[in-house]
């Protein structure tokens, strides 16, 4: 069973969160991101070999514009395979875990498998950018203390519009909240 | 055929030779007397609500029928199958032999539950028969697992006899399949370690996270991974090894000769250590000249590593074993690299080569020195110095540099033969190379740290002087008693002479700090160097290149955690997952698994070296004791 809704990112651009329902135990969220613009990819190409040729002009040096391709091109391999993230997706499957995965534009995933014993508790992050922004996040349970929370980890990397966050944030939660108040009562929020 | 059943029927457990096999009974076997429940239920109770996982090796999916032998978690309600075993075989037999696995490794099997691989779609007597093996051999709850041939349906079942421990909760359990690589999850190591009980402590209990209590089970349950199908066992088991036991001749071979050669290298490192640990090396100058060369500190860590490495006694735990197996690549790299240079270095000659330009690179150095003199004794950046104390200082130290010259070409006839000695040595490895290079340089940059002491001491006590005038002209004193500054009357020819020397000091201080600017920067320069040179030693000395060159090749050795991906779902049937292992990262494996390093970190951080610059005091920015002497 699958159903996806669109929304907007910070930046404007369309993000789609599509929900895929496996069993009762087994549920997928993803969220795909805006793919890379071409226009934003040209301008910036422009830029870095205008700034280029105008050093050469000074210079006399070609070496300035061959490094400027190197630079161009690394840059351009770096950016797509360690920033540009296509897709992210939440597999959370009952009484297993929660299993994280984002998808870069290269073809690298990076998957994060969190184990059910270890989660204490789901919360909804605001942040300040700009305006308002909400984001899931996921409390670990700290071996030592029984009471503290080792680590905070945030769901997804990509940030919804300030609007549609909480939206996307309650929506993902109260999925998210169900599945784990089966197993787990305490979690539900009161 | 249906003799066979009823005679297993009727004999029970006691008989050894009611051989089970599969076939269609001519009758529904009456209700065979409970057997007393030996492979009883390891805990009945369970989670409320969770759903049964089974845990199933990929390389069974294609075996043939049988029974599933494994270990049940009823914390994490969860069955970890290992091994299945095949008909025709006797109940004993595979009680014995789970027995004799549980002895040997402390994890406590059992037969979880029945595994039918069907031919046609007609097979139901198979069916049945394979229902009422749950009477032999009783456990909570019993799996069922079945698929048909070449198909990817499957369906399970997982039941119990028992009456349930809640009044609304289920007969049959909701069961969720969890497909693993055996061999994979068998050679895997988690990363961070979970703490895994004590083997003599008795049976392993599942304290350990979920995940890490299958990898436990599975790394522990070697005895029953020894057996492949040519063996001619009382017992036909199907797992990962059951193709043929994985050997390697190479591998025995190693082990075999492993033993006496790290006897017979443990000797000789002993013999070495004791060697340098005799008294001659402990009298005053040779103890000075060692505890001063780096390269001295490089063979002592080098030697110390090799102890670890060739020690009789076997490795405790993993991390022993991936830190041994690090040294030992690093110091063969190491000692490769060296070779490398080595041949390099004595072929055409270069060290002639070297040794000739030499001299007249030390000679141009001096000239360049001797000018930057002839420059501060003028008028240096158009400031004016006070002429008498620039001439002084400025002959002092063209003299020292002269002397220097003459040194330098008194031994430069040897200088072709010391270096050959020294290219020798590059054998012992690439580290020692550039550790005998970092002293060369010391040793040949002499003067410019000889100029910097004087440079700096003239500077300190000129600031000392200064301060303390500074104080009389304000009609303080330093009170050493209370540590600080009290108010002092002094008589008036103190003041007189007081103010007098101070006057004389300040406008000195332009020179002295000049000279002594000049010379810190040329040492800074110096010690930049060699930092650099002792950075790539200590990078070569420490990077785990075993732990890298595993994660690269082999990646699922070392796993930083798991991985699932649903495999194809219908609905109403089981949910099917496939559990991989996630590789830890290159950062991570850096840090897990770096070796240590000699030690000779930079003791102080940027702001004081800032203050003892301003102050004049002496940087010893490698060692804690004095510096290098000819």
């Amino acid at each position: 069973m699958e159903d996806e809704q669109s929304f907007s990112d910070i930046c404007g651009g369309r993000l789609a969160l599509q929900r895929r329902y496996y069993s009762s135990s087994c549920r997928e969220f993803c969220l795909s991101c805006p793919r890379l613009s071409l226009r934003s990819l040209t301008a910036v190409t422009c830029t870095v070999w205008l700034a280029a040729y105008g050093l050469f002009t000074l210079c006399e040096n070609s070496m300035i514009l061959s490094a400027a391709i190197f630079i161009t091109l690394l840059g351009l391999l770096g950016y797509l395979h360690f920033v540009k993230i296509d897709q992210e997706t939440l597999l959370i499957i009952d009484s297993l875990g929660i299993q994280m995965t984002s998808s870069y534009a290269s073809g690298k995933e990076c998957t994060t498998f969190i184990e059910m014993g270890k989660v204490k508790d789901v919360v909804i992050n605001e942040a300040v950018y700009m305006k308002v922004i909400y984001y899931l996040c996921i409390l670990l349970k700290d071996p030592v203390e029984p009471d503290g929370i080792s680590q905070v980890v945030p769901v997804f990397q990509t940030f919804t519009a300030c609007d549609i966050s909480e939206k996307v944030c309650l929506l993902l939660s109260s999925c998210f909240l169900s599945h784990l108040g089966a197993v787990w009562p305490e979690l539900l929020p009161l | 055929m249906g003799l066979v059943s009823r005679g297993a029927a009727a004999a029970g457990l006691g008989a050894a030779s009611a051989v089970v096999r599969p076939g269609p009974p001519d009758a529904v076997p009456h209700p065979i007397p409970t057997p007393p429940p030996e492979s009883a239920a390891l805990g009945s109770s369970r989670m409320p609500g969770m759903v049964l996982k089974a845990f199933f090796p990929t390389c069974c999916a294609s075996a043939d029928s049988g029974l599933l032998v494994g270990r049940w978690v009823p914390e994490q309600s969860s069955a970890v199958v290992l091994a299945v075993v095949h008909f025709p075989f006797i109940p004993i037999q595979v009680k014995e032999l789970l027995a004799q696995v549980h002895q040997a490794s402390r994890v406590g099997l059992a037969v979880l539950g029945t595994w039918c691989h069907r031919r046609q779609e007609t097979e139901e007597s198979l069916g049945h028969f394979l229902e009422g093996l749950g009477a032999i051999f009783s456990h909570e709850p019993w799996l069922q697992l079945c698929r048909e041939r070449g198909s990817k349906l499957w369906s399970c079942k997982a039941t119990r006899r028992q009456v349930p421990p809640h009044p609304g909760a289920p007969y049959e359990d909701q069961v969720m399949l969890v497909f693993y690589d055996q061999r994979k999850v068998l050679l895997s190591q988690l990363h961070p370690p979970a703490a895994v009980p004590d083997r003599q402590a008795g049976d392993a209990t599942a304290s350990a996270g979920g995940l890490a209590a299958v990898f436990d089970t599975v790394a522990r349950s070697e005895a029953l991974f020894r057996s492949d199908r040519f063996d001619e066992g009382p017992v036909r088991l199907s797992h990962w090894q059951s193709e043929g036991v994985e050997a390697s001749i190479l591998a025995e071979l190693a082990k075999r000769a492993s033993g006496p050669i790290c006897v017979l290298l443990a000797c000789l490192l002993s013999l070495i250590s004791a060697a340098s640990a005799c008294r001659v090396f402990k009298l005053w100058p040779l103890s000075f000249i060692w505890s001063k060369l780096s390269v001295c500190e490089q063979l002592r860590h080098r030697l110390e590593q090799l102890t670890l490495v060739f020690s009789t006694q076997k490795a405790e735990n993993p991390t022993q074993l991936m830190r041994k197996a690090n040294v030992l690549v690093s110091v063969l790299l190491d000692v490769a690299l060296g070779l490398a240079l080595l041949s390099w270095l004595h072929g055409k000659d270069r060290i002639g080569q070297l040794a000739e330009a030499l001299v007249p690179v030390a000679d141009h150095v001096a000239e360049e020195l001797q000018h930057l003199l002839q420059w501060l004794m003028g008028a240096p950046a158009g400031l004016k110095m006070n002429r008498a104390l620039d001439q002084v200082l400025g002959r002092f130290f063209l003299y020292h540099l002269h002397l220097w010259i003459s040194y330098i070409h008194l031994m430069s006839p040897f200088i072709e033969r010391i270096l050959w000695h020294v290219g020798l040595s590059a054998c012992l490895g690439l580290t020692v190379a550039l550790s005998i290079l970092s002293d060369i340089i010391a040793l040949l940059t002499f003067h410019i740290y000889c100029f910097y002491v004087y440079g700096a001491r003239l500077y300190c006590l000129k600031i000392c002087g200064l301060s303390s005038l500074w104080r009389l002209f304000r009609g303080k004193k330093w009170n050493v008693l209370r540590q600080r500054v009290d108010s002092c009357s002094y008589d008036l020819d103190q003041l007189f002479i007081g103010t007098l020397l101070f006057t004389i000091l300040v406008f000195l201080l332009p020179t002295t700090a000049l000279y002594y600017l000049v010379f810190t920067l040329l040492r800074l320069l110096v010690v930049a160097v060699q930092g650099l040179i002792h950075l790539l030693v200590d990078l070569i000395n420490s990077l785990p290149l075993y732990s890298l060159g595993l994660r690269l090749c082999r990646p699922y050795r070392l796993a930083a955690g798991v991985k699932f991906r649903v495999l194809e779902h219908e609905a109403g049937r089981p949910l099917r997952l496939l559990m991989q292992i996630n590789p830890l990262p290159y950062c991570r494996v850096v840090h897990t698994y770096r070796l240590p390093s000699c030690g000779c970190h930079p003791t102080h951080s940027w702001g004081s070296l800032c203050r003892k610059l301003f102050f004049g005091e002496l940087i010893y920015p490698w060692r804690q004791r004095g510096d290098k002497q000819d």
